[in-house]
């Protein structure tokens, strides 16, 4: 059974990728430069969305301090780049490196997933997500007081890698690969504790094992986008990484749907394109009245979001349902 | 100086533990009735700062400044939290009551998150931090190496009071054994004829509103508000909470002096671990023993 | 016939409350065995320590000769034993296949990272799984579900599917922890016929919990029978059916 759907994605990749390629040319115009930053924003939060789904929505954990993860992934790979580019300040050439830092800053974050995935080993829902929070700020607490870093100022001067090029594949690896894990055995094994914990250690599943797995996978994507993040920006500082930007990704995974990959994708980018259009919306209209509306109200607005959501639509967009093009076959999950 | 374990720390300690208490006690009463880990409730606490802010230059021109004031402003703050905490209740958690505890955890999140850019966001408060008034004259005296201000005393004063006021109350009135009978078994108490719902209310009101007299005292302690204030003091009141055994009213008010005064003795040793003891403290208290001091055990039945 | 299953002094203390006193029993090998007893006797908690959700107070758990005290679950699950719960534990967010494919996940050789790229050599392995447990559904009934959410099925299905899936870890000694319950009469006997069928054909001990006295004296070859915690009689299913402190503390009751 089952077609091949990758050929299929890949194609409709190259496909999306070509297209906003040809937009954003000079020549044409119809995606400026700020488009562009919104785009590669959006795809970043992409990466991070689905690799909190993953801990979250497949494996029915609860991370709250996600954007920890992202920032050991800034940092391992700022640092990193930094010091290349001091040493040889040739950018074309260190591209290779580049991609090396970036997956580096993966590892260390996935390491730091397997220290905070061991929690939840002994807790559950509430208390889990406490703890994960309680991490996330000791991680944040700790880049604020190391000099070599920046402090509380945060690592400036990183080059500025990401390209919309860059970032793309990451986000197509990003999704493929967590596709293709959550409709595996192993996937399925991670499904398991997420429905039922008890169920799945007495159908034969190591469920400390995936449980911990959840957390390292999850967050060695998150430190990828991390690490993009900073390269686009060209700064990490502890506060982009606290405890409401982590709040702000599980806005993404709730509007999306906990354990769709489609909702997440859909979610981040529906959702930061939404702040940017909401902040040009406030904009004008302070234009118009005299009265400064500055960018918190976004903000306001991604609340009652929330609230929303959790009030009238729990399942969020997608529910648990995939779209087709990324079901590898019937009756998977 | 020498040892940082001096009258003065433990004085400070101390100080800082009677804010903590003062949240911690809504947490946990919260907690207790409806299992929910209501992040919203540092807000609460803003918004107590604000209204007692706002209370002081309302009247401010006709009582001048000393404790008459003081207790009008107290009273407002102490309103103003119990109205937004009870509002909280009725909009946001109470249609969730019955579902999946973790969808109440994300609420509150939404109703936190709502508060705080609220008020950064409406034109009058703004983001930026306000400078607090100084409502009753602050007056420093010495007691041997130790210096002390009126606002100390204050502080642990009204905190201690409020707590005694409270304990009395949990322990006595109809209420309060109404409260404890929910929070031992909703289904049994509402066959006993208890209206569970009305017993939330009175407790978000009553944690709302012991919220919102921290705010004030913070801000009279500590003079700066912002909208983002209560997120730390939250957050470290709730790891006060939990350290005493969430749930457990004393075991709150022993948890937040324990806290006020680790944080105390942490920063005057290093301020790196003064930012990250509270931290540190939840992961060890939940990692050995997540029902913590006082707590109770549950076990989940197969 | 040897003891598939042997229990040596095994007590089991919830506070100060004792669940379950001093058992010493041995299940032979290819029995139907059936262990009956009023409610709170501690017949779910006997299950749940053999299976290794609580570790006994005292007391030992040999399977196969070889001791399994104190093992975590999945590792019992691996050595030969599989369980169905009395409130049914489904993936109900999952379908059917999904339900069995779990279970069938202790037998898959990929490693992570071949799942994370599909090498060829997962994908084989997921094909395999997927065969075996489409076969499986098969003899249970259950092939036209395969692809339903599992929450959607009906009651009696999920029972089925429940016990498909304790099958698929394909375990030596199978636990059920009354199959019977909310059961129509008709029901109840198509059962019977699958619990005799599953130890035939699929080769396995059944230890089973049931208070339902038909399928106990119909298919139990050996019965043992708790008051309290405590046995209190033990045998072929005619001479407990006889024992008149069995009658009394139990049956009796029930007017049966
Ligand atoms: N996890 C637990 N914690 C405390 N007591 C329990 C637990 N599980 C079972 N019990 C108690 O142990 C006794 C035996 O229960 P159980 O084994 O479920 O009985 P049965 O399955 O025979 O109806 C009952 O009194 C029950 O309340
Ligand atoms: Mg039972």
């Amino acid at each position: 059974m089952g077609k091949r759907k990758l050929p299929q994605m890949t194609l409709i990749a190259v496909l999306l990728y070509a297209l906003i390629k040809v937009l954003s040319l000079d020549s044409i115009g119809a995606l400026n430069g700020y488009f562009m930053i919104i785009i590669n924003r959006s795809l970043i939060f992409v990466i991070l969305t689905v690799s909190l789904n993953l801990i979250n929505g497949i494996t029915g954990q609860f991370s709250l301090g996600h954007m920890g993860f992202a920032a050991v992934g800034a940092y391992v790979s700022g640092t990193i780049t930094t010091l290349v580019l001091k040493l040889s300040p040739d950018v074309a050439s260190s591209y290779p490196i580049f991609i090396g830092a970036i997956i580096l800053g993966g590892i260390g974050a996935a390491i730091m997933g397997f220290v905070i995935g061991f929690p939840s080993l002994r807790l559950k829902g509430d208390y889990l997500a406490i703890m994960t929070l309680g991490f996330g700020e000791v991680i944040r607490i700790i880049l604020n007081n190391i000099n070599y870093v920046g402090g509380p100022r945060g690592l400036l001067g990183i080059p500025k890698f990401s390209t919309f090029t860059i970032i793309y594949a990451f986000t197509f690896f990003t999704i493929v690969l967590i596709r293709n894990l959550v409709q595996s055995s192993h996937g399925r094994a991670m499904l398991a504790v997420r429905e039922n914990e008890v169920a799945a250690e007495l159908v034969g599943v190591d469920t400390t094992r995936y449980k911990v797995l959840g957390f390292v996978v999850g967050a060695f994507f998150a430190g990828i986008g991390g690490g993009l993040l900073a390269h686009l920006l060209q700064i990490a500082t502890p506060t982009q990484y606290g405890f409401y930007a982590s709040a702000l990704l599980l806005v993404y995974v709730y509007a999306g749907g906990m354990g769709s990959i489609t909702g997440s994708i859909i979610a981040a980018f529906g959702l930061t394109f939404l702040s940017q259009f909401l902040q040009l919306g406030f904009d004008s209209l302070s234009n118009m009245t005299g009265i400064n509306f500055g960018s918190e109200w976004t903000m306001v607005i991604y609340a009652l979001l929330l609230i929303l959501i959790m009030l009238y639509k729990t399942e969020g967009l997608m529910g648990m349902k995939e779209a087709k093009l990324l079901v590898i076959e019937e009756g998977t999950k | 100086m020498g040892s940082i374990f001096n009258t003065q720390q433990v004085i400070n300690g101390l100080q800082l533990g009677s804010i903590y208490a003062l949240i911690a006690l809504g947490y946990t009463m919260v907690y207790g009735i409806v299992r929910l880990i209501n992040f919203a409730h540092g807000d609460f606490f803003m918004v107590g700062a604000y209204a007692s802010y706002g209370a002081f230059y309302i009247f401010n021109s006709f009582l001048g400044k000393g404790t008459p004031l003081a207790i009008v402003v107290l009273i407002f703050a102490m309103v103003a939290g119990g109205a937004i905490a009870t509002l909280a209740n009725q909009l946001a958690y109470k249609p969730l009551r019955y579902k999946p505890k973790l969808s109440s955890l994300v609420t509150a999140l939404g109703v936190s998150m709502f508060l705080e850019y609220f008020f950064s966001a409406f034109p009058l408060i703004g983001a930026s931090p306000l400078g607090f008034p100084e409502i009753i004259h602050r007056a420093t005296f010495k007691i041997g190496s130790a210096m002390i201000d009126n606002y100390v005393i204050i502080d642990i004063v009204v905190a201690a009071i409020l707590m005694v006021g409270l304990t009395l109350l949990v322990q006595r009135s109809s209420i309060g054994r109404a409260m404890r009978a929910v929070s031992q078994d909703k289904d049994a108490s509402k066959l006993m004829g208890i209206n569970v719902e009305n017993i939330i209310t009175w407790t978000f009101l009553i944690g709302g509103a012991f919220a919102g007299a921290a705010g004030l005292l913070s801000g009279m302690t500590y003079p700066r508000i912002d909208p983002y204030m209560g997120i730390l003091p939250g957050l470290k009141a709730f790891i006060a909470a939990v350290l005493g055994g969430i749930g457990n009213i004393p075991g709150a008010m022993l948890g937040a002096y324990i806290m006020g005064l680790a944080e105390t003795f942490a920063n005057a040793w290093n301020s790196l671990l003064g930012a990250g003891i509270a931290f540190i403290i939840l992961i060890i208290v939940l990692l050995v023993r997540p029902t913590a001091i006082l707590g109770e055990k549950t076990a989940d039945k197969i | 016939m040897s003891a598939l299953l042997s229990i040596e002094n095994m007590s089991h203390y919830f506070g100060g409350l004792k669940a379950v006193s001093n058992f010493n029993f041995e299940v032979p090998e290819g029995v139907i065995y059936g262990l009956i007893g009023p409610n709170g006797s501690g017949k779910t908690t006997t299950f749940n320590l053999i299976t290794g959700i609580y570790r006994p107070t005292e007391g030992k758990i040999l399977f196969d000769g070889r001791e399994i005290t104190g093992y975590r679950p999945y590792r019992i699950v691996h050595r030969g034993v599989a369980r169905t719960f009395q409130n049914l534990r489904i993936f109900g967010n999952l379908s059917v296949l999904d339900n069995i494919r779990i279970a069938r996940h202790f037998n898959f050789k990929a490693g992570l990272f071949g799942s994370l790229l599909r090498t060829p050599g997962a994908l084989k392995e997921e094909k395999k799984i997927r065969e075996e447990s489409m076969q499986l559904l098969e003899v249970m009934h259950l092939q036209n579900r395969a692809l339903e959410d599992a929450k959607n099925l009906p009651y009696g299905e999920l029972r089925r599917l429940e016990i498909a899936r304790a099958l698929a870890t394909k375990p030596r000694l199978l636990l059920l922890d009354e199959p019977a319950a909310g059961m129509n009469p008709k029901e109840v006997s198509d059962l019977m016929d699958l619990i005799r069928r599953i130890r035939d054909e699929f080769n396995v001990t059944v230890f089973l919990i049931e208070h339902h006295m038909k399928v106990v004296m119909g298919i139990c070859e050996r019965i043992k029978v708790l008051d309290f915690g405590e046995t209190i009689a033990e045998g072929l299913p005619e001479a407990v059916g006889k024992n008149p402190k069995v009658l009394e503390a139990y049956l009796g009751k029930r007017g049966a």
